[in-house]
This record gives C-alpha cells, structure tokens and sequence, in this order.
C-alpha cells in the first residue's frame, strides 16, 4: 500500500545520523522530527533563526517572538541558539547544514526541483528554497509521486519554474525510494505492497531498476 | 555617549517621503516594526518600495500599506499569506521582485557592511539569475548580486539604549540586525528603552554605530499567524 505523509516522513527520518544539523521544510518535511531515533543527536535549523528547535510549546505557553519558518510557534531544546538572516544563511550557504530535507512540485531525472511557482496561478515565493538547495550537498525530496490527476512528478524535465539545477540527490515518495545520479531515477525500495511495476508507471522520468527491489522497513 | 534617542514616531519618521525605498525587518509577523508601519499608513506616503521578506497578512503588518494602496514594488523572498498582495501582482498594480531568502539577507548584511554585490549560489540556471552576471569559481556557478540601497530601515529590536545599542529576543531577531546601518537613516523601535549602561556591553547584538534614530513604541500587538501547540498529557 502507498504511504500516507507520516509513512514518507518515518521512513526519511531512518537518513537523519546522529550529529546532524537538519533544515526542514515546510509540509511532510515538518513531520520527519517526530520519527528521529531518540538514541541520537540532531539538532533542527529553522532558516528564520534558530538551532535547537524543540517540539510545539504546551497551550499557554506559546511565545509570538519563537517560531519556525512555517510561522507556527515552537519551543527551544537545551542548548539552542538564536541568530539573524544573515547567519542563518551562512550556515546554510557555507554548507554547515548536514540534511537539508523539502517538498516538491516536481523533480526531473538531472536533479533539477521546481517548488515556488506555478505561472499565472500560484506565486508564494521561493522563501529560502533556492539557498538551501544551491548549497546542500544532501538533499532529500519529501513527496507524493504523482498529482491528484494521477499524473507522474518524477519526471524527465521539469516543466515549471526551476528552484535550483542538478541539485536532488534522493526523493521520497509515497510509492518509492529514489537516488538521483547520472540523469536517472534508481529504484532503492518499494513502499510496502507496492510493485515494480506500479512505480515504472507512476514514473515519468528514466527509472533505473536493478536486480530485486526490497521493501521499505518502516 | 552619542545620543540618538527621539521622543515619538513622528520625529523618527521625519523626512520620509513619496517614492522612498524602505527597508523593514520582520519573518511573517515576527519582529516586524509595528509602529513604524502605523505610522506609514498615517503619513499616507505613496509609491514605496520596501524590503522585507514577507507583505504582512490583509489586516496587519505590511498589509495595512497594500490595502492603502501605497506600495509600488515589494522586494521580498515569500508572500504566500496575502490576499490583496496576490490581488495587486496578479492585476500588475503591484511590482513584485522576488528573491531567495538568504539573498535578501545578505543584500542587506552587504550594504551595511559596505560590499557592493557579492556571488551566490542561490537562484542560479533559474528565472532568479536571468540577465544577471555568473561566474564559476572551483567548477560551481555563482550569481553576482548587487548590495540593496535603502533611504530608510525600520527595525524592531527588544531592548535597546538612548546610544543606539539592541539586543533583539528569540527569532524576532530575523532580518532586523541585517537592516540596522544598511539604509541612509535607520530607525529602530524597541519594546524597552532602558538606561545607557544598563545593557552589558558583551550582550549587545548591534552597536550603535548603526543607528541613527530609536524610541521605544507602544501597543504592541505581536499577532500570532500560525498558532501551534499541544496539550499536556
């Protein structure tokens, strides 16, 4: 059966290392802190400001001036650290960032990601999308493998506006886990009940597959 | 002791005026100059340009200034909670540059240092770069950015003395210490104005050399936008 959103967030959570700084996103990326082995260091940055970000305050006790970079009040873990923009960004750019982990609207077979615009119809803004993958050397796509339509967003070429090039090294989807390397999707795991073959049509883009494929063990 | 307090926000706004570029900290409601913007809408100036990363939500923050038809071009990296924002950019009554966050950052951080552009990463073999100058260093391209240049800051810091020093709370820090000394005058509001020498010179987050004029504001509202918790077990 394909994952839900929690499914795709437990099982990029088993990519999170003990000693990791991780940047997470906005949506399912959100959701990986809540299935991180508890045996294991990691610190989150949010990308407005802070390292340390702790788990959602009790009600009452929420603070207009904590938040995350979803604008959702937050808590601090021992140890945190506040800081501007500017900084923040140097951690980003400056590739201090172990795992950087985002949603997407599309990734092409080249690593290529588009997540900010869709023309004529929604324009959000890129927010600190097109830093974070400019700079990270890991990086995973949380997302669903196909739209509502049923239509592949693992494909060739992406077909909106780009966020960053060459840049996608793994994606999670609902259906699989891909690596992202010599302008192709390989095949690493199959959510549990899923088939080969339902992945090769939900995939627009080139699918490497080799030897047998195991299941995902969440 | 150099003295840069003003005694209300109209003496701290003295001299804007119509077709000025405006810097404003703030991350969504965070931290944002609140009365600095009320104080905008009251002055009624019109065709500003500001800087900030986000365009406030329809009833408050920068919003005020949209629904006051006052902004000409907006310079921000994300605008997703605005109607009447989403309304003006989509009819082309609103000019919209958009830009990577840590862009912005920097842009700012560059002219208040002094740089006047710098390279990125961000945004390159993307419609961000587009006529923009690349250049590869150690094999990876970069983007030449260009330093913004702003004829006013509004900054919201926590505490801060008549001298100009800030120390700024939580992550209502965000784009505010970028912005201080990165426009010709940059006006700072502060929740407390505290004595000179009460701050400890080892815990302030911005001298006053960057700035040239604070007072302490009044009402603030700092509004929640995404209003998170959980309950005790």
């Amino acid at each position: 059966m394909a994952l839900d959103k929690n499914g795709i967030a437990k099982r990029i959570a088993q990519e999170v290392q003990d000693g990791f700084y991780v940047n997470l996103g906005i949506g399912i990326p959100t959701l990986v802190a809540n299935y991180v082995r508890e045996d294991i260091e990691v610190e989150f940055q949010s990308e407005n400001g802070v390292l340390g970000m702790g788990p959602f305050p009790f009600d009452g006790e929420e603070d207009a001036d904590i938040i995350n970079a979803g604008k959702q009040t937050i808590t601090t873990m021992p140890g945190a650290s506040f800081f501007d923009s500017a900084t923040s960004f140097a951690m980003i750019r400056g590739k201090h960032v172990d795992l950087t982990i985002l949603g997407a609207m599309e990734v092409a077979e080249n690593g290529d990601i588009a997540n900010w615009k869709i023309p004529e119809k929604m324009v959000k803004g890129m927010g600190g999308a097109m830093d974070l993958v400019a700079s990270a050397e890991n990086i995973i796509v949380a997302m669903m493998h196909t739209n509502k339509r049923g239509e592949s967003k693992i494909l060739k070429q992406c077909s909106l506006p780009l966020t960053g090039v060459g840049c996608v090294t793994k994606v999670v989807t609902n259906l699989a886990v891909l690596e992202v390397k010599d302008k192709a999707f390989h095949l690493l795991e199959r959510a549990p009940g899923v088939s080969v073959e339902e992945i090769q049509n939900a995939t627009e883009g080139t699918l490497v597959v080799k030897g047998d494929i195991p299941e995902m063990s969440l | 002791m150099i003295n840069k307090k003003v005694n209300n926000v109209q003496q701290a706004l003295h001299g804007v005026k119509d077709h000025m570029t405006l810097m404003l900290g703030g991350f969504g409601l965070c931290g944002i100059p609140e009365n600095a913007i009320a104080e905008l809408v009251r002055l009624n100036v019109k065709n500003v340009t500001c800087i900030s990363n986000n365009a406030g939500v329809d009833d408050f923050g920068l919003g005020l200034l949209l629904q006051n038809k006052q902004i000409k071009k907006m310079i921000s990296s994300y605008v997703g909670e605005n109607d009447e924002f989403e309304r003006q950019m989509l009819s082309g009554e609103l000019e919209v540059e958009l830009t990577p966050q840590g862009t912005l950052a920097e842009k700012c951080r560059a002219a208040q240092a002094g740089f006047p552009a710098f390279y990125t990463p961000a945004g390159f073999g993307t419609e961000v770069a587009e006529g923009k100058e690349t250049r590869e260093f150690d094999g990876k391209m970069y983007v030449l950015e260009p330093a913004f240049k702003a004829d006013f800051a509004f900054v919201k810091a926590w505490k801060g003395d008549a001298a100009g020093n800030l120390v700024f709370k939580g992550t209502s820090r965000n784009f505010n210490p970028n912005m201080c000394g990165a426009a010709v005058i940059t006006v700072v509001e502060v929740e407390d104005l505290v004595e000179v020498g009460e701050l400890d010179p080892n815990h302030i987050h911005i001298p006053g050399i960057f700035v040239q004029r604070i007072f302490e504001g009044a009402n603030y509202e700092k509004r929640i936008e995404q209003r998170t918790v959980r309950q005790k077990q």
